[in-house]
Formats: structure tokens, C-alpha cells, sequence
């Protein structure tokens, strides 16, 4: 594929601009950083969109990840691998950088009204949060399996930052946890990497890919299996959940947003990566493991956010429940169809979750308290944001027109056509768990309650962009076809 | 068996040593140097495994650097994490998840 100037730039000014609103943030403090912080992500949104149209474009007609070649060390240096970085884009990653931007700007505008002054949470945020963007657009575009390790210590660190920016015990705690549990799992993605390197000389995708066949050694094996359970550990998947409920339920509500949002779908992303790309003879050994992993955590993470007492805990262990729709997916990867349908499932969440995390942090500012007991009238007075929950539930539910809906029944109609009936049940029992869920908290925000008892006021700015996250996972059901269409470019 | 694979062998070992130290043990700056153990064992891996012919290989040993750095980084911040801990709590041990 020809290398033409349009495509290089927005590639590297995705990974450049956050780079630089996060470092004068840092320099400016929390209140201009926040305005620099929305501006570049404006800018972002207009890259990733004018970059994804770019690639829908280019159609079906490449096979492979295209090398593009361009970063700023590379313009001045000239070095291309193996000693340079590639950068490459397809479909699917433009769909992923499309997906980060569109979240990350109403969670900006959300953080710039939600942080108080004074708060030590809100002048770390800003740093934190460009250089996590920065870290997964990096990741989105990286074309070598080494370049991948280090975005994905980027991401780790940052969002281990931004679970402790809060400063309490309880969050000191959960970062530390998050932080040993990402270290193992990028560990063991290192030595899969080092493995891979040992035997071919080589960390590039594109030169792997006709490299690494059935009969590849055993040493290729392991790190195939070394790679994927560093990676699964990194994504939450049960049984190594144990990270997430407390890192994500306790940091305050724009970080969980994120957190849930994106850099669990990272991990995930490149799981995905690996599996279409050089590890394509192997990985599908493990595709039914995978799914009933992913069986396991809708079960499980349901039951968990049934039983919850904690607002904020309740939708994390829904996190971990929705994660597993993401694993059913491979061993349905052979039939087209299922990789939309997962890629559709990260959108899904990913909209549902920042705009749900985001409409629980209004009604715990509103009512002081994260548990679900508390949110006892909260229709009344906060009509809009329990309107965005319920949107936001809508999607993890599956219902139509949201794009959960679409997702899922992407989902269950490739599992039917291949004749495995018992992802499809699995499916739809999921959906009535969330139901579950769900429909547990809207019950409580429908009680009456004595007038008597005060909320505090809420800027409307907090409550219109979770509304418009959780509008936005619901509509993009309509649009699902755009999707489609761009995830069929290079992937 | 050259010098290059043994390295490799012994980076193998280290890293098995360092994730059952991350795992197993309670005492939170252990963890942190058994994390060390850990990432060293892999960087070994790296650099020995490509050199098992005893011709030395740059591009390894270019990502050995970045990989130090990443350590470095992952080091410092867990560090601070747990100084602030036993600031806050007086602890040096994660507590089982208290509210959950």
C-alpha cells in the first residue's frame, strides 16, 4: 500500500497532542489544564474521525496492517524497523482510536465540573489522563510486538496514577493491587515477546505473520500462552477479576469511567490483534477456554453486581460480567460476523459504561452516599441522569434499538449459524442477569422518599454529559453499519 | 549448550522466581523486588535467547534499554504507592478488600 502524507499525520499528532496537553496540565494546574485538556481532545475527535473516514476509504482491497511509516523520531532520524518504530493503522484501529476520543471528550467536560478547586484527585487527573490517551492511541497504531509492551506499561501506569490520585487508604490500596496484577500480566506478555524474538529474530506483526505456522516450535507455544493469560490477567477476565471491583468501584467516578471504558478494552484489543494476526495457527487451541472464561465472568460478574451494596461496585462487577461477552466471540472468529460483533461489544460498553459510571458519580454527589439504598427518589430530582442510567442499562441489557442489542445479536446469530446453541443461551441468560441488575437500581430510584431529606444541587454540565455518553451507546444501534463497513478495511 | 541459551535458561528461572514472589509473598517491598526479579528475568530471556549462537544481536539489547526504563518507572511509582500506604495506615501488607 502506497504510504500517502494525509494518513501520517493525524496518526502522529493522536499520540503527540495528548502527550502535550498532559504535560502543561501538569505545569498549569487543574484549572487551565482542564480547558487545554478539552481542546486537545476536540482536536482528537476530528483526527480519529478524519482518519477512520480515511481508512473506511481504503475499502477491503489490503490484506495485512498497512506499514505507515512516521513518527516524529522518525522524521528527523530516519530510522525504520527494526532499530525505528512503524506505526500502522486498519480498520480495526481506527475503530478503537475512534471509540477512545469519542469517550475521553464528554469524560473531560464531565471531570472539568466534577473536581473540585481544592481536590488533590482533580490536579492529577489532568496529566494522568493524557498521557493514559496517549499510551492507548499509541497502542491502537503500534505495528511490533515490543512497541506494544511499552504502550501497554504506559496505560498500566498511568491508570494505576489515576486509581491512586484520589489519595484515600482504600485507593492507595486498590492502586497497589491494580498495579502488581498489571506488572505480572505485561511481565508475562515480555517474556512471550522474548520468546518470539529468540526463535524468529523478529517482533514486527506484518513479517511474523507468514512466519509462525502449525508446526511452529514449542517455544512458540508458550509464549502464545504466556502472552494471552499476561493479556486476559490485564483484561479482568474471570477468575482474575480480583483486581478490578475495588480499583474501579473506588476511584472517583471519571476515572472508573475510563478505566471501565478503555483500558480494560486495550488489553482486549490486542488479545484480538494477536489472534487475527502471527499467533492466528495457535491461539484458536485456547478458543474454547476463552469463551468459557467468558461464560464463567458474565455469571459470576451478574451475580456479584446483584448482590452488591455499593453503587460504584455494583457497575464495576458489571464490568467484569460485560467483559466476558467480549471472550464468547473466539471461537466464532472462523464465520464472519463475530469479529464485528465483538468490536461492536467494546463500543457498546464502552459508551454504556462511561456514560453509567458518570450518572453514578452525579447521584453519589447528589445524595452523599455510594450505596444503592440510597438512591431512594432520586427520579424526582434528578430525572435526567437517572434517564442516562437507564439508557446506559438499556445497552447492557441488549435491548433494541442500543448497540448492546446489536452486539449481542451479532453474537448469537453467528453462534446459531455454526451450530453453537450454547453461546447463544449463555447470551441471553446474561442479558436477563443485567436485567437483574439493573432494573435493582432503577426500582430504588423510583421509591418515594420523605421531602424532608435534601440532595445536594449537581452542575447540569455533570448530568448532560453522562447523558449524552449513555444517548450516544443507545443511538450508535442506528449507525452500526458505519462500523461494520470500517472494521472490513485491512483487518 | 552456549553461553547465550544458559543465560536464557537462568532468565527463565528468574522470572518463575520473581511472579511466585509477586504472587505468594505479603510484605509489599519484597513484592516490589520480586517484580525486579521478575522483569530482569525476562530482559534475560530477551538478550540470551537471540544471542544463543554467540553472535551478539543490537536489537535486543536496544529493547533490554526500554525495557529498564519501564522497570525503572513501574519501580519508582510503586514505591511512592506504598509510602503513602504506610503513611496513611501505618502498613506494609494489602489487607483483604474490605468493602466489597
Amino acid at each position: 500500500m502506497p504510504i500517502n502524507e494525509p494518513l501520517i499525520d493525524p496518526l502522529v499528532w493522536l499520540i503527540l497532542l495528548p502527550l502535550a496537553w498532559a504535560t502543561l496540565a501538569f505545569v498549569l494546574g487543574p484549572g487551565r489544564g482542564a480547558w487545554l485538556a478539552i481542546g486537545g481532545l476536540v482536536a482528537q475527535c476530528w483526527l480519529a474521525f478524519n482518519l477512520a473516514q480515511k481508512v473506511g476509504a481504503l475499502g477491503t482491497a489490503q490484506v495485512g496492517p498497512d506499514q505507515l511509516v512516521g513518527t516524529a523520531l522518525h522524521a528527523v532520524g530516519g530510522w525504520g524497523a527494526p532499530l525505528g518504530i512503524d506505526l500502522a493503522v486498519d480498520g480495526l484501529s481506527a475503530a478503537m482510536l475512534l471509540l477512545t476520543q469519542t469517550v475521553a471528550l464528554p469524560l473531560a467536560i464531565y471531570a472539568r465540573s466534577y473536581f473540585k478547586a481544592d481536590d488533590p484527585a482533580g490536579t492529577w487527573f489532568w496529566p494522568l489522563t493524557g498521557f493514559l490517551i496517549a499510551g492507548l492511541n499509541a497502542l491502537f497504531v503500534s505495528a511490533d510486538l515490543f512497541n506494544l509492551y511499552v504502550t501497554l506499561e504506559l496505560v498500566g501506569l498511568a491508570a494505576v496514577g489515576l486509581v491512586a490520585a484520589g489519595g484515600g487508604a482504600q485507593q492507595v490500596a486498590a492502586a497497589l493491587r491494580y498495579l502488581f496484577a498489571t506488572l505480572v500480566g505485561s511481565g508475562a506478555y515480555l517474556l512471550g515477546v522474548a520468546l518470539i524474538y529468540g526463535v524468529y529474530g523478529t517482533v514486527s506483526i506484518a513479517t511474523l505473520l507468514p512466519l509462525v505456522t502449525d508446526d511452529a516450535p514449542r517455544l512458540v507455544w508458550i509464549a502464545g500462552g504466556l502472552m494471552v493469560a499476561g493479556l486476559m490477567l490485564k483484561t479482568a477476565l474471570f477468575p482474575f477479576h480480583f483486581w478490578l471491583p475495588p480499583a474501579h468501584g473506588g476511584a472517583p467516578a471519571p476515572v472508573s469511567a475510563l478505566l471501565s471504558a478503555l483500558v480494560v478494552k486495550a488489553s482486549f484489543y490486542l488479545i484480538l490483534r494477536l489472534w487475527l494476526g502471527p499467533l492466528q495457527p495457535l491461539l484458536p487451541a485456547f478458543a474454547w477456554l476463552m469463551a468459557a472464561l467468558g461464560a464463567a465472568a458474565i455469571f459470576w460478574g451478574s451475580w456479584q453486581a446483584i448482590r452488591a451494596v455499593k453503587l460504584k461496585r455494583l457497575i464495576a462487577y458489571s464490568t467484569v460480567a460485560q467483559l466476558g461477552y467480549l471472550f464468547l466471540i473466539f471461537p466464532l472468529l472462523a464465520a464472519p460476523g463475530a469479529l464485528q460483533a465483538g468490536v461492536m461489544q467494546v463500543f457498546a460498553h464502552g459508551l454504556a459504561k462511561a456514560g453509567m459510571f458518570a450518572a453514578a458519580g452525579v447521584l453519589i454527589k447528589a445524595t452523599g452516599q455510594d450505596t444503592v439504598a440510597g438512591l431512594a427518589g432520586a427520579v424526582e430530582r434528578l430525572p435526567v441522569t437517572m434517564f442516562a442510567f437507564a439508557l446506559s442499562g438499556m445497552t447492557l441489557m441488549g435491548l433494541p434499538p442500543s448497540s448492546g442489542f446489536l452486539a449481542k445479536w451479532q453474537i448469537i446469530e453467528a453462534a446459531l449459524a455454526q451450530g453453537h446453541w450454547i453461546i447463544a443461551v449463555v447470551v441471553l441468560a446474561g442479558g436477563l442477569l443485567a436485567a437483574v441488575y439493573v432494573f435493582r437500581v432503577l426500582r430504588q430510584a423510583f421509591l418515594l422518599k420523605p421531602a424532608s431529606v435534601a440532595l445536594a444541587p449537581v452542575p447540569r454540565t455533570l448530568e448532560w454529559s453522562a447523558f449524552a455518553l449513555a444517548a450516544a451507546s443507545v443511538l450508535l444501534g442506528l449507525r452500526g453499519v458505519e462500523l461494520m463497513q470500517l472494521l472490513g478495511a485491512g483487518t | 549448550m552456549t553461553t547465550g541459551f544458559v543465560f536464557a535458561l537462568a532468565g527463565a528461572a528468574l522470572f518463575a522466581l520473581g511472579v511466585a514472589g509477586v504472587v505468594l509473598i505479603g510484605h509489599l517491598l519484597r513484592r516490589i523486588l520480586a517484580f525486579n526479579l521478575m522483569g530482569s528475568g525476562a530482559c534475560l530471556v530477551l538478550v540470551g535467547l537471540a544471542q544463543r549462537h554467540d553472535v551478539a544481536d543490537p536489537v535486543p539489547q536496544a529493547m533490554v534499554l526500554t525495557g529498564i526504563v519501564v522497570a525503572v518507572a513501574a519501580t519508582a511509582l510503586a514505591l511512592a504507592l506504598v509510602r503513602k500506604l504506610h503513611a496513611l495506615t501505618g502498613q506494609l501488607e494489602l489487607l483483604d478488600d474490605a468493602d466489597k
